[in-house]
């Protein structure tokens, strides 16, 4: 699958079938920091993504001191 | 995943609240959270008029958002940091959202006020460029409010931009900003309008997940000059309690609002006077951001 990330923007190739929880833990991603979104839609760690999806990783953390 | 509310598939789970939401309920839940916040700190009432202070990110256009959907009277106030293409974008988001939502958004050039953008501001002072924009927002946001007659400030804060504040000044042991952090500022000055935070019951990544559910065109990029900085870092450090610990976030700062901010609070004893250059609201003579303008002039 392809997985894109940002802050940069990169992507990354991920071969076989797992959880999306387990996707982040192999990319060494906290499930607080990303919200999970395939197609339009957000997806939950138990759903099952495979290798003919495209999911984005979208970072939630933003800001400097204010 | 289920959601916890009507059963049907869940976007987004919620470990600290033991839950997860399906995209309506979700919404609902959100917007709960911010009529709970506005009226336990009674932030403001239905007949004033708010000026919601709007960056063109994920939190600030949600917070003005959940606003309109219920009916508060709001006008948005753009501060334009001059930060390259990231406020032109930023800026732009702003605008498209008034503009979709037949909104009033107020515009104010930084570079005006304090006669440098943002970026220029570290050279010319050597004053961190957070630490800058931080001290010039929270002035400009204050005196907009002032000349536009609104008795109220509410800013896109959430509980992750509050609970990394307070692990930063408990790390240093800050006793004045300690006293002050509060979800709703009031006004102890005639000068000082009330600040108030309706989202520090949300995450980050609820704010994120509102946003995008709501289709809200909002600016992910980051803020060029945020990499580094060191609140991003006690972010991190805090979300890596929550990843083992769900709801350390919220414990650590509703712990502190109900059982520490009281214990600080009588210690702080501030007099408030008027800046003697622009008249607005200081502890000293000249305000900060007086101080700031000089610098920056000095070095022209």
């Amino acid at each position: 699958m392809k997985v894109i990330l940002r802050n940069p923007r990169r992507e990354v190739e991920v071969a076989g079938r797992r959880r999306v929880r387990e996707l982040l833990k192999e990319l060494d991603i906290l499930p607080e920091t990303v919200l999970v979104i395939r197609g339009d839609e957000m997806i939950t760690g138990d759903t099952v993504v495979g290798d003919e999806d495209v999911i984005e990783l979208r970072p939630v953390i933003s800001g400097g001191r204010v | 995943m289920k959601c916890r509310k009507c059963g049907g598939t869940a976007v987004l789970e919620l470990r600290r609240h033991n839950a997860a939401f399906c995209r309506p309920d979700f919404i609902d839940f959100f917007r709960n959270q911010v009529a709970e916040a506005i009226r336990r700190h009674r932030m403001f009432t239905r007949e004033e008029a708010v000026l919601v202070a709007v960056s063109g990110g994920k939190d600030s256009l949600a917070l003005w958002d959940v606003l309109l959907q219920e009916g508060y009277s709001t006008t948005g106030l753009y501060l334009d940091l001059g930060i390259f293409d990231y406020s032109k974008e930023s800026k732009a988001r702003c605008e498209g959202f008034a503009a979709k939502h037949g909104a009033r958004l107020l515009i104010v050039p930084v570079e005006q006020e304090l006669g440098a953008a943002i970026p220029e501001v570290q050279s010319a002072t050597r004053r961190p460029t957070c630490s800058a924009c931080g001290l010039s927002k929270r002035y400009l946001m204050n005196r907009a409010a002032l000349e536009h007659g609104f008795p109220v400030v509410a800013t896109g804060h959430n509980l992750d931009d509050e609970a990394a504040t307070l692990f930063g000044s408990i790390l240093h042991w800050q006793t004045e900003p300690l006293a002050r952090q509060s979800p709703a500022l009031p006004s102890t000055h005639a000068k000082l309008v009330r600040r108030v935070k309706p989202l520090y019951r949300l995450s980050e990544r609820e704010t994120a997940a509102y946003a995008f559910l709501r289709r809200i065109d909002y600016i992910v990029d980051e803020c060029p000059f945020a990499k580094g900085a060191t609140s991003l870092m006690h972010k991190e450090i805090l979300n890596r309690l929550e990843d083992v610990s769900p709801g350390a976030k919220h414990n650590f700062f509703f712990g502190f609002l109900e059982k520490g901010r009281p214990a600080f609070e009588r210690l702080a004893d501030v007099v408030l006077n008027e800046c003697a250059r622009c008249g607005q609201v200081t502890t000293g003579t000249l305000c900060g951001f007086c101080k700031l303008a000089d610098q920056v002039k000095r070095a022209r």
